[in-house]
């Protein structure tokens, strides 16, 4: 054992010290790096996972496309269907990520988490975007699922890094959403009750499975204001060529994942008492 | 010139709702000194410490680590500490190797200098070989040992234990405990722990501390409360007087240690 191990400690030992954006980045990376790691000792969890959007692909879509009951314009439904379905995945594994919050605050490694030099904002960015990871990983199975059923996506490496930043910051922003109710929770089962009921509310009030055009009014309004319809908006532009505004849709996506972890990161302690 | 303290804690109170947990604290460690804080469950022991190592926000009182306010400098303060909580808690899904790599880099554990530091501490105690292996598969020996490499790979100034060898097998705590004396002679490091264990604290602490309803009871070296107490008498005499009858606060804190040993039984099994 060598001496050094221990040796440095004067109490303000030449530590390095990130502050600010630095540490930001450096924590998020880290978490990040680490849910790699877990799905790389578990991948059933990602096959698992791609059964549902897969179902939604293969019934559904082959479906509503044979009975042409959504009318689409140009852009065949199944295409049309493709994107929503991504977004739907992503939400989903965001939506439950909060119940890992919970499940490491029983297990006390938030605790240790929470005595590392990492503000509360950066563990929170780091677990949104760990969700982030995982949801791209989970999309990327449901883009080549697509791809195999024949719906005419892009392949330009630049689109496709517009559907990983889009995925990521939707991710980011659900993923905060479940991590705040989390902190209101308190407990796991009382979180999948939370969870189950807004996801699916989430998810048909949104642009997903139907243009917003046929929505009723009243329904309108709240696809308005959910983030998934910006998302599925800004996949649909990317991987399908369809008109929208990427201003409009990366600025919500931004403005919510920014807002859902400052929210989160004020609830989060909560959870440490 | 004086010697900054490791520790200082000057009229610390926290109170749970109307449960006053830890009443006017007051207490300094020095450097390079093994300190052990004491009494039974529900004394205020977990609460000081999470009071110290900036889990719960300061109530009444001050703390400071090496001179670091725990108010003002919680960012600094959680540089110098290494913290071993009372639960085994590891990340399961990843390996012993990785789990350890994670805290060094949320240590900001320079990257030319992380893999060495993360063989040192592996090969301290003694899991190089079983580095590879998910973190679930371990004992309970091999977690704790695991969550000590984990509290090291930021050469804390202060390593922080409450409870390290509650749940473990004789053998198993033996080795925890060789490993804390181990660190502590070597290199100096100053030790805050809790324990149980009167015979271990009185082997291994250089002063400890008796709390009992939150209040310090007496404070000193062992052999120095041992003689007090009386010819012969052993630490857990010491700790019967000035504790009174035990059985009662043992079943305050029975429920909850027994639901830790169960959440904890069913995240590793």
């Amino acid at each position: 054992m060598s001496g050094q191990l221990v040796e440095p400690r004067a109490a303000s030992a030449e530590r390095v010290r990130r502050t600010g954006p630095r540490l930001l980045v450096s924590r998020v990376g880290t978490f990040c790096l680490v849910e790699l790691q877990k799905l790389r000792h578990d991948r059933t969890e990602l096959l698992t996972r791609a059964i549902q959007p897969i179902l939604w692909l293969v019934i559904f879509g082959t479906t509503f496309s044979r009975i042409r009951a959504i009318p689409t314009g140009d852009v065949p439904y199944l295409d049309f269907l493709a994107p929503g379905v991504i977004a739907q995945s992503a939400l989903f594994i965001a939506i439950f990520y909060g119940i890992q919050i919970i499940w490491e605050r029983d297990a006390g490694v938030l605790t240790k988490l929470l005595v590392t030099p990492t503000p509360r904002s950066a563990l929170v960015a780091g677990k949104a975007f760990a969700a982030g990871v995982r949801s791209v990983a989970q999309a990327a199975i449901v883009v080549v699922v697509a791809a195999l059923m024949g719906v005419g996506m892009t392949w330009n490496p630049v689109r496709l890094l517009g559907v990983v930043v889009v995925v990521m910051l939707g991710a980011a922003f659900f993923s905060c959403l479940s991590l705040s109710i989390a902190g209101v929770a308190l407990k796991r089962d009382r979180l999948m009750g939370i969870g189950q009921a807004i996801t699916m509310p989430l998810f048909f009030a949104s642009n997903a499975l139907y243009p917003i055009e046929l929505m009723p009014d009243w329904l309108k309004v709240v696809s308005h204001v959910n983030p998934l319809t910006y998302e599925v908006s800004a996949l649909r532009g990317l991987l399908l060529g369809t008109p929208t505004s990427y201003w409009l849709d990366f600025g919500v996506l931004l403005g919510s994942a920014v807002a859902g972890i400052a929210c989160a990161a004020a609830l989060i302690g909560r959870l440490a008492r | 010139m004086t010697v900054v303290p490791a520790l200082d804690i000057r009229g610390l109170a926290y109170s749970f709702g109307r449960h006053r947990a830890v009443d006017d604290l007051t207490l300094a460690v020095e450097p390079g000194e093994c300190f052990g804080l004491l009494g039974p469950n529900g004394a205020g022991k977990t609460t000081t410490i999470r009071l110290l190592n900036t889990l719960l926000p300061l109530q009444d009182g001050a703390v400071e680590v090496f001179g670091h306010s725990v108010r003002t400098d919680a960012m600094h303060v959680r540089r110098l500490i290494g913290y071993v909580p009372q639960q085994l808690s590891i990340e399961g899904a990843l390996t012993g190797r990785e789990n350890v790599e994670w805290f060094a880099r949320l240590f900001d554990v320079p990257r030319r200098e992380r893999a060495a530091r993360v063989d040192e501490v592996l090969d301290m105690v003694d899991l190089r070989p079983d580095q590879h292996r998910l973190a679930s598969t371990y004992s309970g020996g091999m977690v704790r040992r695991l969550e000590l490499a984990q509290a090291l790979v930021n050469q804390p100034a202060l390593l922080v234990l409450d409870e390290p060898t509650v749940g473990l097998d004789p053998v198993a705590r033996d080795s925890v405990w060789q490993r804390v004396d181990q660190m502590q002679r070597d290199h100096g490091m100053t030790v805050v722990l809790t324990t149980h264990y009167m015979e271990e604290a009185d082997a291994l602490c250089d002063r400890v501390a008796l709390m009992h309803h939150g209040a310090l009871r007496a404070l000193g070296a062992p052999d120095d409360l041992k003689a007090a107490a009386g010819e012969g008498a052993t630490l857990e005499d010491v700790f019967r007087h000035h504790t009174g009858d035990t059985l009662e606060s043992e079943q305050k804190g029975g429920l909850r240690s027994v639901r830790t040993a169960r959440r904890t039984a069913r995240r590793l099994g």
